[in-house]
């Protein structure tokens, strides 16, 4: 499978934690979805909560299938910043199972800090078990459905976990608002660092 | 209708318009013809329009030939006909020649009615707020209450988001291709150096040329050979001609010696013996004067907020001439206006001509963008 394929399966296995980002949301709002793919979550958020939606994507592909489902899509790097959006213009920023992707994660936090009121960020727990263990007990990097890559040919270039997160969060004044943890689609309680396998953050600035 | 085929012969119409036309000079036009050709068939609630406006050297003949040997298609074939991008199927496609313009619409070149005689340079200054003005009257005059898109590249972007600002209930989808809001300061003294290289050159008579027998034509070779090399990206021009020596060696002389001098004065020269020098002049100052934001101390966020059009955006990579930057900027005055707009950064090697070029994934994109318009 090539990179894009892996993304459109990551994509399809995903929608679990689609519904429970349409849940952080209200109806009506404006929605800034960064690395919007084929426009999968923002279709969803319009046909279930009337959001105004808009994407931001860099890949040729996913940008065309994203304006062919009908997704106002702007393509653009991320890590060249939001300075096309203006502060505050967006009631949510979300980056969807993208953060770990990118180069520049503390700016783009920000970036997302200041065009949104409210931002959603999810990300695979790099201190989920089985990549604890995979990688004690084979001495490789874990390789896992929602984490399909080699190391050598991963985009995934900043992996952390929900005890990494959580401590960017205090050193940056983020409000942590929500938190929820997941792994099957099941909620994660007990020792979410641990168990979780996926974490999703509702964040605003202090 | 077999894919990506021809819209076959086309012809070209002229338009009378008796009702004069006030200038954003302030001088009055008091009669003007348009001419315009137009291809696929306007459906019975005159939905399926598509204005085309064309860029500084263009004109109405956008797609199709005039005669079976034509050898030079419209200059926007390979996106316009049927099963093409722009489907003449589905749509309605209007091309005409600007006010100003040398290729049939009242310009330097036509009679003034009142003196019988040509305009020459008393032809009033046109800006592309006129030319929008004068389009929309051809829309009357074909019957069309509101046009499904306009669409341009370049100076011709500039009209389309022109219309979006003066008819927003005269148009639902607005393209602007490889454009920008206003020039930069580099590109309006790229076109000093060319309207100086016209005005300067003997032949040019202070713009009345046509009454002493002559034709500016050196300082219009000129003027376009610069243009030519803004068009391009380095690269373009390093990958077609390199430093390629037409005869294999250097001859310590001025005539000819690199390929890349055979394609300028070849392109200068084709030009100077088909164009007229009072319209490259008017052509270069629409482009100097549009700047919608002007009237809203810069601000072009709200100098959009009548706007209620759709908008696709469109830059290339290697266009230093028009970059994205300056597409951007529109990009966030519609998104500023909470507007429906998608924006694509296309990478392309040609530089600003790559508007015209068929590259596959632009052409894709203005495909799913027509696909998408309703009619």
């Amino acid at each position: 499978m090539g990179n894009l394929e892996k993304n459109i399966a990551l994509n399809a296995e995903n929608r679990a934690d689609f519904a429970l980002i349409a849940k952080w949301i209200a109806p009506n709002a404006k929605v800034l979805d960064l690395g919007c793919g084929d426009g999968a979550l923002l279709t969803k958020l319009r046909k279930t909560h009337n959001v105004r939606a808009y994407g931001v994507e860099k890949d040729d592909a996913n940008w065309l299938r994203a304006m062919n489902n009908g997704i106002d899509v702007i393509q653009m790097d991320l890590e060249s910043g939001l300075s096309g959006f203006e502060a505050q213009s967006f009631d949510v920023v979300i980056l969807s199972q993208t953060l770990q992707a990118v180069l520049n994660t503390e700016a783009i936090v920000k970036e997302m800090l200041r065009v949104g009121r409210e931002v959603i960020v999810t990300f695979p727990n790099f201190g989920y078990w089985r990549y604890r263990f995979q990688l004690a007990l084979s001495g490789h990097m874990p390789v896992s459905d929602t984490l399909p890559y080699q190391w050598y040919d991963t985009p995934n270039v900043h992996l952390c976990t929900i005890q990494d997160f959580d401590e960017f969060c205090r050193k940056s004044d983020i409000v942590i608002q929500e938190r929820l943890v997941l792994t099957d689609k099941e909620a994660v309680h007990f020792m979410p660092n641990m168990m979780g396998a996926l974490a999703m953050y509702r964040l605003r600035s202090k | 209708m077999s894919e990506n085929s021809s819209v076959g012969i086309v012809a070209p119409k002229i338009a009378h318009f008796n009702e004069p036309l006030t200038l954003k000079s302030g001088q009055v036009l008091p009669q003007f013809n348009l001419i315009y050709e137009t291809y696929g068939e306007l459906n019975a609630d005159k939905s399926n329009a598509v204005l085309i406006c064309h860029a500084l050297s263009g004109h109405h003949h956008v797609a199709g030939k005039h005669s079976e040997n034509d050898k030079n298609p419209g200059w926007w074939d390979n996106l316009i006909g049927p099963g093409k991008p722009l489907d003449t199927n589905k749509f309605f496609v209007i091309g005409l020649n600007n006010l100003g313009g040398c290729h049939g619409s009242s310009g330097p070149l036509s009679t003034n009615p009142d003196t019988d005689r040509p305009w020459g340079a008393s032809f009033p200054i046109v800006t592309v707020e006129d030319w929008v003005n004068s389009q929309a009257r051809l829309a009357d005059y074909l019957g069309i209450k509101q046009l499904a898109a306009v669409l341009g590249g370049s100076l011709g972007g500039m009209q389309a988001l022109q219309w979006s600002i003066a008819y927003p209930e005269r148009m639902r989808h607005a393209l602007v291709i490889a454009s920008a809001p206003n020039l930069t300061a580099q590109n309006i003294a790229f076109n000093e150096v060319a309207r100086q290289a016209i005005i300067t050159d003997p032949e040019f008579y202070e713009g009345d040329y046509y009454n002493h027998g002559a034709l500016p034509r050196r300082g219009l070779r000129i003027a376009r050979m610069l243009g030519h090399i803004t068009y391009l990206s380095d690269d373009a021009m390093g990958a077609k001609f390199g430093r390629k020596l037409r005869d294999g060696n250097i001859k310590y002389g001025f005539d000819v010696e690199f390929e890349m001098e055979s394609y300028l004065r070849y392109q200068g020269d084709k030009f100077a013996g088909e164009f007229d020098a009072n319209t490259y002049l008017r052509m270069t100052r629409a482009l100097d004067y549009f700047d919608p934001a002007l009237e809203y101390g810069g601000d072009l966020s709200a100098a959009l907020a009548q706007v209620t059009a759709d908008f696709l955006v469109v830059s290339f990579t290697s266009d230093w001439r028009f970059s994205p930057a300056r597409s951007r900027e529109i990009v966030k005055a519609l998104l500023d206006n909470e507007l429906s707009v998608s924006y694509a950064e296309v990478t392309a090697a040609h530089g600003h001509d790559a508007f015209l070029m068929p590259d596959a994934h632009y052409h894709n994109i203005m495909r799913a963008y027509f696909g998408k318009i309703e009619v």
